[in-house]
């Protein structure tokens, strides 16, 4: 019955999607309210059954219910009840109902909190959002319907994948998808807005705190992905220039050049064609992504559950999309008014320097991603862009991008000026360069680009906190005016400076990983030790243990440093019976933010087991950084200005009284 | 400066940048891809030892051989021709005799592919994509699950007989 009422409920959602997206629209044209009304109501319906939707299909999963054919191949009795919670979209059909129904959770928070927008807006706005809707929900049940039964059901199931057995998986889909999906309310507020033939800065205080809800969670889901990847696959990689990394990434660097515009158009009112067109874009992005991704085009190890069918169906609704918004663009975007003037150095002019270097680096990885595609559709050539490709494009064009980051804040709007900001970055040049000598000095004859990786890391750094330094007053006034500054200084200033900061964080973590990291692979009998590093680590013994839905074998590493035993690592190597599959469970031993990596590999025929040993120094900034870079965003998110429902601009309360 | 030379100037930035990733781009893409060759590719176009390439077909059974300090060495075969591979390392995880196999590397003067990654598919029914069609150009391909356990790649996604039991 549960899938039953579940397919029901999913047919109802679609209906009502039918509804929102073309009688508000009608309404918006004919001025009829109780017509525009029907978007709201018509939102938080259509939300309400796809949940119940998701519900049943969560109460198939976790009732193991083998009669359904999604859970069946996907699912397992003997699995932990939070694998039974995160298989549901572990697999095409479930990841696709997710995704709908985070669409469908962001319609329901533009009803509820869309009070304040002008009605036209909001009922465009909602009609945009239920055209994407459809076009997913039809896309599920003609294509990828998670309830279809099987006619004799099965004692047992398939088990789920087991490389996505693990937590991270319970994290990393939906965080991504928040990301990829939150980018539609941007995508449908551009849309409304060329619709309606106006925009203004309201407009832009409006679309930013969504495209930054938006933004903070892709930075997290492909922080987590990438976390994932680490300690899961065993490779130690955190990063593979994957085509369906990219997928997400792309959307990602998007969706961050748009925030920045949004700046510019929501305090200046420029930059109103070139933010519309980037709130286009970035959800263009992200629908290519779930392309990619769904339709199995790709050879990646993403491309588990993958059809070639269902692509088409996926490719016409990227086509339609992304087709009928640019040309909704073309046709509407040259009527739009233009905005306020500004000189090249000023903070629009950083911003727009952070717009170019953001999309040709989106551009670089695009063309990496699509060229061998676009080749073997031609050519029939098969080859692969790997990771030198996008060192070499994506590397160069952060250099001055990076460069620039501390620069904008420092300038003023409309004029700015460049020799007083690179006076008051001195400092942080300069330490930027004793990092770089002292790198230089201690490593010798080390990797040449670390030097510099980690004199620019510093300076982007240093040089984020100079903004916020100088506005306390930092040891030039006494403490107290400091403290009391620092609470009067906007939220998001300090969003801004935790932000830029994360970045250096970043880049520091992703040089030392990369041009320090060291890597053993030996095989060892027990008894043996290796030593990396200055750790010595002996394994203590092979031992067999049962799980639930697997065996495993466990190896004993007693871990010293100097003579010293300092941890005991227990890396596994796991058999899933039920899909005659095995996964490496990577052991971590984290020393401040470095860590030792240990994973395994076979038992030789003389009982030695190969074993994969890194150092990674300073790895876990790189994932510290993404998190950092979310609180910046919070910090921002949490101003006062940009929370929803706050006072309308006062140039526009003092115009009311004239009226 | 007025509003015609301010947007020339943003135009002129745009472009130059725009430039600067197309070179690049350009730059990276004639150092830096990797084609796909299946045995017979190797083979018949007689692929210049060093040249980097990717070389993927089916582990041919028979041929795994583990050597001292993690060496390994096998041969990858599309079912016409057969190229032997040479790699030190931990294998994948679903690495196995008859299955799916892409390496990455180059050839030696003997014919050797000296292997330096060894990607194997993901789960028991996934084939890489260019395996799969390299096989198919070989007339190897079965989909009904018969010939090289390669059932899934083809199948996978296909309901299973009503009732099916694992």
């Amino acid at each position: 019955m549960i899938a039953e009422f579940g397919h029901y409920a999913l047919v109802l959602a679609l209906a009502l999607a039918l509804i929102q997206a073309t009688v508000p629209l009608w309404g918006a044209r004919t001025n009829d309210l109780t017509l525009m009304g029907v978007a709201g109501s018509t939102a938080l319906a259509q939300f309400a059954f796809a949940a119940a939707s998701f519900a049943a299909l969560t109460a198939a999963y976790v009732g193991s219910d083998f009669s359904v054919l999604n859970v069946f191949q996907n699912s397992h009795s003997a699995m932990p009840l939070i694998y039974k919670f995160t298989s549901v979209w572990g697999n095409h059909e479930g990841s696709m109902l997710l995704w709908v129904l985070i669409l469908s959770i962001f319609g329901a928070l533009v009803a509820l909190f869309g009070g304040n927008l002008p009605d036209t807006l909001r009922a465009n706005v909602l009609a945009v959002q239920a055209w994407i809707a459809s076009a997913f929900y039809l896309f599920i049940l003609i294509t990828s319907n998670p309830f279809l039964r099987i006619a004799q059901a099965p004692a047992e199931g398939r088990d789920l994948n087991p490389i996505l057995q693990d937590i991270g998986l319970a994290v990393h889909p939906p965080l991504l998808y928040l990301g990829y999906v939150g980018f539609s309310i941007s995508f449908s507020f551009a849309i409304a807005a060329l619709i309606d033939g106006k925009i203004d800065a309201a407009w832009a205080r409006w679309v930013r705190p969504w495209t930054l809800v938006a933004w903070m969670f892709l930075t997290l889901g492909i922080a987590m992905g990438s976390y994932w990847a680490y300690y899961e696959l065993g490779w130690g990689g955190w990063w593979f220039w994957d085509p369906v990394e990219n997928a997400s990434l792309m959307p990602w660097i998007a969706g961050t050049a748009l925030l920045h515009s949004a700046v510019v158009m929501e305090k200046r009112n420029a930059l109103k064609v070139w933010t519309i067109l980037l709130a286009i874009l970035t959800f263009s992005l992200s629908l290519l992504g779930t392309f990619l991704v769904r339709s199995g085009v790709l050879t990646s190890v993403h491309t588990f559950a993958s059809d070639p069918s269902r692509g088409v169906f996926i490719l016409a609704i990227l086509v339609i999309f992304i087709g009928g918004a640019f040309a909704l663009y073309a046709w509407r975007a040259p009527a739009l008014k233009q905005g306020g003037l500004f000189a090249p150095i000023s903070r629009e002019g950083a911003l727009v320097f952070n717009n170019l270097f953001l999309t040709a680096a989106c551009a670089t990885v695009f063309v990496g991603t699509l060229y061998p595609l676009a080749l073997e559709a031609l050519t029939d050539e098969k080859i692969s862009v790997g990771a030198p490709f996008f060192n070499l494009t994506f590397g160069p064009l952060f250099v001055p991008l990076l460069i620039a980051v501390p620069f904008g804040p420092l300038l003023a709007w409309k004029r700015g000026d460049i020799l007083g900001a690179a006076q008051r970055l001195m400092w942080a040049a300069a330490l930027g360069l004793v990092a770089l000598a002292a790198v230089f000095a201690v490593q010798g004859g080390g990797p040449v680009l670390a030097p510099f990786g980690i004199g620019l890391a510093v300076y982007v750094m240093i040089g984020a906190l100079v903004d916020p330094i100088e506005r306390i007053g930092l040891f030039r006034v006494p403490f107290a005016t400091t403290v009391a500054r620092a609470r009067g200084l906007p939220r998001s200033a300090w969003g801004t400076a935790v932000a830029h900061f994360a970045a250096g964080m970043l880049l520091f973590g992703v040089i030392a990983e990369s041009q320090w990291n060291a890597e053993r692979i030996v095989s060892l009998k027990p008894g043996e030790s290796v030593s990396v590093r200055g750790y010595d680590l002996t394994l203590d013994g092979l031992a067999p243990r049962p799980g639930p839905n697997y065996r495993e074998l466990i190896a004993r590493f007693t871990v010293r440093q100097g003579g010293e035993v300092i941890d005991v690592l227990t890396p596994s190597k796991r058999t899933f019976p039920q899909r005659s599959m095995s996964t490496t469970e990577a052991a971590l031993l984290t020393r401040g933010a470095s860590q030792l990596y240990l994973s395994l590999g076979d038992v030789g025929s003389d009982g030695a087991i190969a074993v994969r040993i890194y150092h990674k120094p300073l790895v876990l900034l790189i994932w510290f950084g993404c998190v950092v870079m979310v609180l910046g965003g919070a910090l921002s998110l949490s101003d006062r200005r940009l929370r929803v429902g706050a006072p309308k601009p006062a140039r526009k309360a003092a115009l009311q009284p004239a009226e | 400066m007025t509003r015609k030379q301010r947007r020339l100037t943003l135009i002129g930035a745009g472009l130059g940048v725009l430039g600067l990733a197309a070179a690049l781009v350009l730059f990276a893409l004639k150092d830096s891809i990797v084609f796909f060759n299946s045995p017979t590719d190797v083979v018949e176009k007689h692929v210049a030892p060093g040249s980097r390439i990717r070389l993927g077909g089916l582990v041919k059974e028979g041929t795994l051989k583990r050597g001292d300090n993690l060496q390994v060495s096998f041969e990858v075969t599309d079912g016409n021709k057969s190229v032997p591979v040479s790699y030190t390392g931990i294998l994948p995880d679903l690495f196995r005799e008859g299955q799916g196999v892409v390496t990455e590397g180059a050839l030696n003067t003997a014919g050797t592919f000296k292997a330096d990654s060894v990607l194997a598919k993901h789960d028991e029914t996934y084939m890489p994509k260019e395996v799969a069609d390299a096989l198919k150009k070989q007339g190897h391909w079965k989909a009904d699950g018969g010939g090289y356990g390669l059932a899934g790649a083809a199948t996978k996604d296909a309901p299973p007989p009503a009732g099916a039991k694992k």
